[in-house]
């Protein structure tokens, strides 16, 4: 195995497992989407589109405790801020025409660009291997998640208002690698704590981005 | 077009904006690092943010119900190493059971 070979079949190979693991979230996200009043098609659509779970989910969540289209709209574009760093770091590697690199670009999410930068330098084909593989996943799953929870029945009942923040920390835990990622997540966690006694819902998760100034300090 | 709709479009619109800067504007001139390490934080504070409000967060006021409990099992899952839909099913059953026994 060259690990510096550049084909579409690596990039599809190694992500399989990884695969695997994104069809369970996008089932839970089909799941989950429900209890937040989001209609079966309407979260197929959104995975297809967006194709960025944490945000998805996030936007779910404001949605459903009544902070807003607006509020909810903003908490996406935060939780998706990081694609302008991580789409940077590739822009090199991508088709040169502009409407292709529209395309592939959305194929390079957290998972497809780990797997496609292993090595230092980006590899093009190994990427959007990996990033076809885990976007057939990830909208297959919501499907899935949508057809079973279903069957479910009523949400409301199975505390599945828990299961949202179970499913953030199980996200968060793997981004706490660095002293500065767990002291953003702690100042973040309180900035948002003591803002919910005095502001709409929604705000508070918004406001909690402030925490990543640290990042401007060495 | 309800909320719901509005919002997955808004979603998309922002996300495939949000993927394509970096490639088609950006191209040739990487950002300062300064600016990379403050992205790189934004998803750890506000997944963190999004962990307490829904694991505490009442109508303006902060609760510890059975959500709290539920979110307490969901951490010994993922120092377990359990899976993600386990972490997360784990988490909905505690909570369910607490309430239905009344607490």
């Amino acid at each position: 195995m060259g690990a510096n070979r550049d084909n579409y079949l690596e990039g599809a190979r190694t992500a399989i497992p990884v695969g695997v693991a994104v069809a369970v979230f996008g089932a839970s996200f089909g799941v989950l989407a429900r209890a937040a009043g989001i209609s079966g098609p309407l979260a197929v659509f959104m995975s297809a589109t967006t194709f960025a779970g944490s945000a998805q989910f996030a936007a779910l969540a404001v949605l459903a405790h009544g902070g807003g289209l607006v509020t909810a709209l903003v908490a996406v574009a935060l939780l998706n801020a990081r694609y302008v760093p991580i789409g940077a770091s590739v822009a090199g590697a991508l088709h040169p025409h502009p409407l292709r690199r529209l395309f592939e670009a959305q194929l390079v999410i957290d998972e497809s660009w780990a797997i496609g930068t292993r090595g230092g330098t980006p590899r093009r084909r190994v990427l959007l291997g990996a990033g076809a593989v885990i976007y057939v996943a990830f909208v297959g799953g919501t499907i899935a998640g949508v057809v079973g929870g279903g069957m479910i029945g009523d949400p409301a009942r199975l505390g599945l208002d828990a299961a949202f923040p179970a499913l953030f920390l199980a996200l968060l835990w793997p981004q706490l690698d660095s002293g500065m990622a767990r002291l953003a997540a702690l100042l973040g966690a309180a900035i948002s704590l003591a803002l919910v006694p005095f502001t709409p819902a929604g705000v508070p998760i918004v406001a909690a981005a402030v925490a990543c100034a640290i990042g401007l300090r060495r | 077009m309800t909320t719901g709709t509005l919002l997955v479009i808004g979603a998309a619109v922002v996300t495939v904006l949000l993927k394509a800067a970096g490639p088609l504007v950006l191209g040739s001139h990487p950002l300062p690092e300064a600016a990379r390490r403050v992205l790189r934080l934004l998803a750890p504070a506000l997944l963190a943010a999004l962990v307490v409000t829904q694991t505490f967060g009442g109508d303006r006021h902060l609760v510890i119900d059975a959500r709290a409990a539920g979110v307490a099992a969901a951490v010994v899952c993922i120092l377990l190493r359990a899976p993600l839909l386990g972490t997360v099913i784990v988490a909905a059953v505690v909570t369910a059971a607490l309430r239905a026994s009344g607490l």
